[in-house]
């Protein structure tokens, strides 16, 4: 398994670049994987989205489609999108320390 | 140094949508939004019956083709028979739904919210004698074959 290095620590990745374990994360870590993926700052509503991508794979075993997350996490799609250009699941996932999401929507 | 070769990832795609059935319809939308999802820039663009998908009148009808579709492993006429295509699209529409798979109202929305535009064709709207007002409020323009393919500069075609 491939590692990285974030502030100083070597920290394992999988196949797409996430996070393998979900301990290995913090805001910190949050906060220097969205610099790398060319988000300067996470405002309240980037944390938001994070929060509950976490949340929903912590009790799912899988992150939510862009379907639920427009729904349920309080964030529309265009507001999605404009806080993650290069795709809101995947990018959210990343950031959050969680494995891209499985489903095709 | 791993002999592999390096393509270049995909960066802009333009997607026809040619069928007005459900299951003509909705591959081309689920890779539209696939693509916006991954950071692709995407178009859609919408012709022949295709266009009902964007159709105030009939884009909350979109039904799956039950005659003439061997895949669907019925007799052609039984597929025939009053009610069964709206059984099967009431099937599916159940499956997708599982899936997260929006319903195609729904689904344009959050394709264009997403920032793919959508597109009809000007030949087709001619010829059907459609206008403005009969489309939906995410399409963003009537085209021609010649502007669809000024838009789609940089893109990989894909018709379905």
């Amino acid at each position: 398994m491939a590692t990285i290095d974030l502030l100083g620590k070597q920290i394992e990745v999988d196949a797409d670049g996430n996070l393998v374990n979900l301990d290995d994360w913090n805001e910190d870590i949050a906060k220097e994987i969205a610099r790398t993926e060319g988000i300067p700052e996470l405002t309240d509503r980037h944390w938001l989205v994070i929060n509950f991508m976490r949340k929903e794979f912590i009790e799912k075993g899988d992150g939510p489609t862009v379907r639920r997350l427009t729904k349920e996490s309080g964030v529309g799609t265009k507001e999605l999108y404009a806080l993650f250009p290069k795709g809101p699941a995947k990018k959210a996932a990343r950031i959050g320390g969680i494995p891209k999401p499985k489903g095709c929507v | 140094m791993s002999e592999e070769t390096k393509y270049e990832p995909i960066k802009k795609v333009s997607i026809i949508i040619s069928k007005g059935t459900l299951e003509g319809v909705y591959p081309g939308l689920i890779m539209a939004n696939g693509a916006r999802m991954e950071g692709i820039e995407a178009n859609l663009f919408f012709t022949f019956f295709g266009l009902d998908a964007i159709v105030n009148k009939s884009m909350d009808h979109l039904h799956v083709a039950t005659v003439g579709n061997p895949a669907m492993h019925i007799p052609t006429i039984i597929g025939a028979l009053p009610g069964m295509s709206a059984f099967a699209t009431s099937k599916m529409m159940k499956e997708m739904e599982k899936l997260d798979i929006p319903p195609a109202r729904e689904f344009i929305t959050m394709i264009h919210d997403a920032g793919c535009k959508i597109f009809a064709c000007k030949a087709t709207v001619d010829m059907f004698h459609l206008k403005k007002e009969d489309f939906c409020e995410e399409v963003d323009d009537v085209i021609t074959v010649g502007q669809f393919y000024e838009e789609s500069a940089g893109a990989s075609i894909i018709f379905t």
